[in-house]
């Protein structure tokens, strides 16, 4: 699961109101290498919530970005190629996204995350 | 008994003959669908079959517009056996990550034969154990460019769906419609401005009343591609938001006494079974 998957899920147990960010509980992580491309990620940078997208990163041990971003900051590409190692070559692997409110734990195994809820929660 | 038919020979030659110029067009072309030499498979996961290479095949069909589209990311809800987004994929391209893929299933065994023929194809999408796209729909509001989705659309009784396993593969309640309407709302919430959705049914499902619902919700619609096999009919049917039609909802619920008069409006000028292809605007 790659960190701009991370930025798009929320706990989605019924009654809870703040699902997001999904806090990473990180047992392993992996690195792939994949070609950059600009353009996808000056798109992906308006959808991305910053705080959840640094918070994520330094869980999964990556200390790179910085803490103020504005649109400004797209223009560098010392910027860029951190944003694009962050948001796309980093995979949590094993481990967990845990529901800010109620703790609940949602697995992720091999890559991916199971968010299939339990008969009480839906 | 021993002869050789002549006409059997030559089909077979011919067949071979085309064998070979496949090979070569392989060669030189990337295949632009999952091969099936390739897929990976389990017993309790759908394999691909008439739905899913409709589904594909409509998508080959609309290619060149989905090119022209320039989707950012794409979704699959219910990927199965991955036949589907690993298609779509290669159609697409990946390079650079222009495109980002997202699947979904409810079946974690789908999820990772899924993973493994995407693997076998070079290809990858972030891939997501959950029901319909439970946990994405409010993060990825208004942000998904393309969905395909081959939902379960058999009629059967309503407790067998949601039971899990390969059954969820194919039951669909009344009118095979269960999950069917589940997925609508969804999809709508999903879709970016500019979004495609692309959807199996069955004349069961009453195609109709599906686009007549995505119309009140402001979409388009036309039948890509109709099939008919021996045990079913199958359309596939491609749905984007019409901004004449959200005029003609909000016309209708600012005045009243209109949301019968749109209703028969719609109904006359596109009989049910027509009315698809009529809204074929903006090559779509
Ligand atoms: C007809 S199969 C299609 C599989 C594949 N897309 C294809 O075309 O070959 C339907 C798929 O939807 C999945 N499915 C059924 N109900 C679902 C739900 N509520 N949420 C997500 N996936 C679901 C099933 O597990 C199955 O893999």
């Amino acid at each position: 699961m790659r960190l701009l998957t991370h930025n798009m899920l929320s706990s989605n147990i019924k009654g809870v109101t703040n699902g997001f960010p999904l806090r990473i509980e990180a047992e392993k992580v992996v690195e792939k290498t994949v070609e950059m491309n600009a353009d996808f990620l000056k798109k992906m940078f308006e959808k991305i919530q910053w705080k959840a997208f640094i918070d994520a990163s330094r869980a999964m041990g990556y200390t790179e970005l910085p803490e103020e971003v504005d649109p400004t900051t797209l223009e560098s590409d010392e910027f860029l190629s951190k944003f694009h190692h962050a948001l796309l070559e980093l995979h949590l692997e094993e481990g967990a996204l845990v529901c800010p409110e109620t703790g609940r734990r949602f697995p992720v195994n091999k890559g991916i995350p199971n968010m299939l809820l339990h008969e009480d929660e839906v | 008994m021993d002869q050789i038919n002549p006409e059997l020979e030559s089909i077979n030659s011919l067949q071979i003959t085309t064998k070979i110029n496949n090979e070569k067009a392989l060669k030189k072309m990337p295949s632009r669908t999952a091969q099936i030499r390739l897929m990976s498979s389990h017993e309790e996961v759908y394999e691909p079959c008439d739905d899913s290479f409709a589904l594909v095949d409509a998508l080959l069909a609309d290619c060149n517009n989905l090119l022209k589209h320039c989707p950012t990311l794409c979704m699959e809800i219910g990927c199965g056996s991955g036949y589907v987004i690993t298609s779509l994929a290669l159609m697409l391209g990946q390079e650079g990550l222009a495109v980002n893929y997202i699947a979904t299933d409810i079946n974690p065994l789908a999820i990772r034969v899924t993973r493994e023929t995407m693997d076998a194809h070079g290809v990858d999408a972030e891939l997501i154990i959950t029901d319909i796209a439970s946990g994405l729909e409010k993060r990825l509001a208004g942000s998904v460019d393309v969905i395909v989705v081959n939902p379960p659309y058999v009629p059967t009784p309503e407790d067998e769906v949601g039971v899990g396993g390969i059954t969820a593969s194919w039951a669909g309640g009344e009118n095979g419609r269960s999950v069917i309407d589940r997925i609508l709302p969804v999809a709508d919430r999903l879709l970016s401005e500019k979004g495609w959705l692309y959807m199996v049914t069955l004349i069961a499902n009453n195609p109709s009343e599906i686009c007549l619902y995505m119309r009140e919700k402001g979409y388009a619609s036309r039948i890509v591609i109709q099939r008919s096999t021996e045990e079913e009919s199958l359309h596939i049917i491609k749905f984007w938001r019409d901004l004449d039609i959200e005029g003609d909802n909000e016309k209708a619920s600012a005045d009243k006494s209109a949301p019968g008069r749109l209703m028969e409006y719609v109904l006359t000028q596109l009989p049910p079974f027509t009315f698809w292809r009529c809204s074929d605007r903006d090559n779509k």
